[in-house]
């Protein structure tokens, strides 16, 4: 038996006047899956979450969630819920009644309401902290309570918002720990919305990488960041040397598009490419290395350990040939 | 904590708020006076019988009730139109927003006068008789605009998020209004409430363009004037006025200055 989609998106469209905020997305959301929306600002890829949680209502194409159309189905008949990216907590309520409101407003009683609250504000370790006020709570702990109340609720599909982005890097690193263990835990289907390539790597199972209202690609972690099927994928998760034709068939290599990880460019005695050292950059545990070779830039990460020539001198380079990409188009 | 200012200038200063406070006090002293047909200073004895006769007036009474009901029901009125005016102004954008956001406010930057003759001729043009309800009309036009302007002010602090929350928590439109808009927009329109009652209770000149053969009580005070007889009546109504409008004004005051301290600390 295969496991049954979350989220389905047939060529669902979403204009706003002229703008193509979200145009022709084909997406499966699978049960069960931390899933990422992954892209830089304006891409649609907010749109898209909007779309799940209805917020949002398509111009064109459908929607369902766990095999049922939501076309002009309100938020609130929805079994989604949404982190919001600034949370969104209720100000005049104290935390436990942020927590509970999603129940109250189902009409269970205050006594297990609160109960049910004081349950999910222990799961995100907020124990102790209901009778305060949103106001008097840090950006983390406040976060920890949208989280608890999108959580009370048992949605079908969580939606987090950017969630980490108000966040210091410490905390940040630390929640998308928790993030990914409470998921883990939880089995609910995760859909979360970054424009931070490495918090997407690092936490979902997959990702869909966005680009003016359009899905480029749709992969995995591991096989996004070795496979990208474009310079834009390819720029955009972890940092690439995209190759043109012209320098492909200088080379003699086919003559396409290709994408070359800095990592993968090695520093070689003999046998390899000639190029020039243009600078070198001290990062610890590598130098990241400015290349040309035959007119093309190129961008190399070496290991601290291999000795380098003078600035503007000659460098032998090489690469295995199955860490060159081939990409569909520019 | 020492001021450097010179005695001069203090003086000057206490003249300048006595200038504006005594003749209120004076209001006050007439009430209790013993004579009653002309001001007379300094009184020549004090006495509480005036508050008596206004009591046993009818017509101090007929006054009141009638500025009380129209102060009401323009306040209730301005209540809801103002709050959904200001809903639809901060909330969504439309075509010709800034102009209607303008025209809401206009009554109040219009002379009372210019509201009242356009008032009048246009009852008189659609045949509408002078009654309870022109009056209302009336005090409702600028009634709304006080409502309004608290109104807008917390909307635009209300996050539009927080509504979107509740939906996404299952609460359909109503069941966000009572629970999140309702909660956080109470104080300000409770502030703009006891203001636009205030403004409506003492109106002259828009009631006397709408009003028909009624007296509100500020229009009574003016007709008792000229009357030779029974003058600290007239006083003691304008105590019981200064008390009636003054009370909401220093409570809207207190609300609105409680409601801007916590008003950062959503954020």
């Amino acid at each position: 038996m295969t496991t049954p989609t979350a989220v389905l998106f047939e060529q669902v469209s979403r204009h706003f006047d002229q703008v193509k905020a979200v145009d022709g997305v084909n997406l499966s959301i699978q049960e069960g899956e931390f899933f990422a929306m992954l892209g830089p600002s304006g891409s649609g890829k907010t749109t898209c979450l909007r779309l799940i949680a209805g917020f949002e209502q398509p111009s064109a194409g459908h929607i369902e969630i766990f095999g049922e159309r939501v076309e002009g189905v309100p938020p609130y008949r929805r079994q989604v819920n949404t982190v919001f990216q600034d949370y969104a907590l209720f100000p005049h309520l104290n935390i436990l009644d942020n927590v509970a409101y999603g129940l109250m407003i189902r009409g269970m009683d205050k006594k297990a309401r609160h109960q049910a609250a004081e349950n999910a504000l222990a799961l995100v370790e907020l124990k102790g902290f209901s009778r305060r006020k949103p106001a008097q709570l840090s950006g983390g702990q406040r976060q920890r309570v949208a989280l608890a109340r999108a959580l009370v609720n048992q949605p079908k599909v969580l939606l987090l918002d950017e969630p980490l982005g108000a966040l210091d890097l410490k905390l940040r690193e630390q929640m998308q720990e928790e993030l990914k263990a409470l998921q883990k835990q939880l089995g609910i289907t995760f859909v979360f919305v970054t424009h931070d390539q490495g918090e997407a790597l690092s936490m979902a199972d997959r990702i869909a990488v966005f680009n003016q209202g359009k899905i480029i690609q749709v992969d995995t972690p591991q096989a996004l960041y070795r496979h990208p099927n474009s310079p834009f994928v390819a720029n955009f998760v972890g940092s690439s040397n995209v190759l043109s034709p012209i320098f492909m068939q200088s080379l003699g290599l086919p003559v396409r598009w290709a994408s070359l990880r800095p990592e993968d460019i090695q520093v070689v005695q003999t046998g390899g490419y000639s190029a020039t050292l243009l600078s070198r950059s001290y990062m610890g545990s590598a130098n990241r290395v400015q290349l040309i070779l035959n007119d093309q830039p190129l961008q190399a990460l070496v290991p601290h350990h291999i000795p380098l020539p003078a600035d503007h001198s000659s460098v032998q380079i090489a690469w295995q040939p199955s860490n060159l990409h081939l990409m569909e188009s520019a | 904590m020492h001021s450097k200012a010179p005695w001069s200038l203090k003086i000057a200063a206490g003249l300048g708020l006595a200038f504006l406070h005594l003749p209120i006090l004076l209001i006050f002293v007439y009430a209790f006076t013993t004579e009653e047909k002309s001001y007379q200073w300094p009184p020549p004895d004090f006495t509480l019988k005036w508050f008596g006769v206004a009591w046993e007036r009818s017509d101090v009474w007929e006054a009141l009730t009638l500025s009380v009901k129209v102060a009401s029901i323009s306040t209730l009125i301005a209540l809801v139109l103002g709050t959904l005016c200001a809903a639809a102004v901060s909330r969504t954008r439309f075509f010709g927003r800034e102009t209607i956001s303008l025209l809401v406010i206009l009554p109040i930057a219009l002379p009372g006068i210019i509201t009242g003759i356009a008032l009048r001729s246009a009852f008189n043009l659609a045949e509408i008789p002078f009654s309870f309800w022109t009056i209302v009309l009336g005090h409702a036009t600028f009634c709304i605009v006080v409502v309004y302007n608290n109104a807008v002010a917390r909307f635009r602090r209300l996050s539009g998020s927080l509504i979107e929350a509740s939906m996404d928590l299952g609460a359909n439109s109503f069941q966000t209004f009572r629970y999140v808009i309702l909660p956080n927009i109470a104080t300000a329109l409770l502030a703009g409430g006891m203001l636009a009652f205030a403004l409506s209770f003492d109106e002259v000149i828009v009631t006397t363009f709408t009003a028909g053969q009624q007296s509100t009580l500020p229009i009574w005070m003016l007709e008792e004037l000229v009357r030779p007889r029974q003058r600290p009546v007239t006083n003691v109504v304008a105590v019981m006025v200064v008390l009636m409008t003054l009370l909401p004004i220093i409570a809207a005051y207190y609300l609105t200055r409680d409601g801007e301290h916590s008003a950062g600390q959503g954020k």
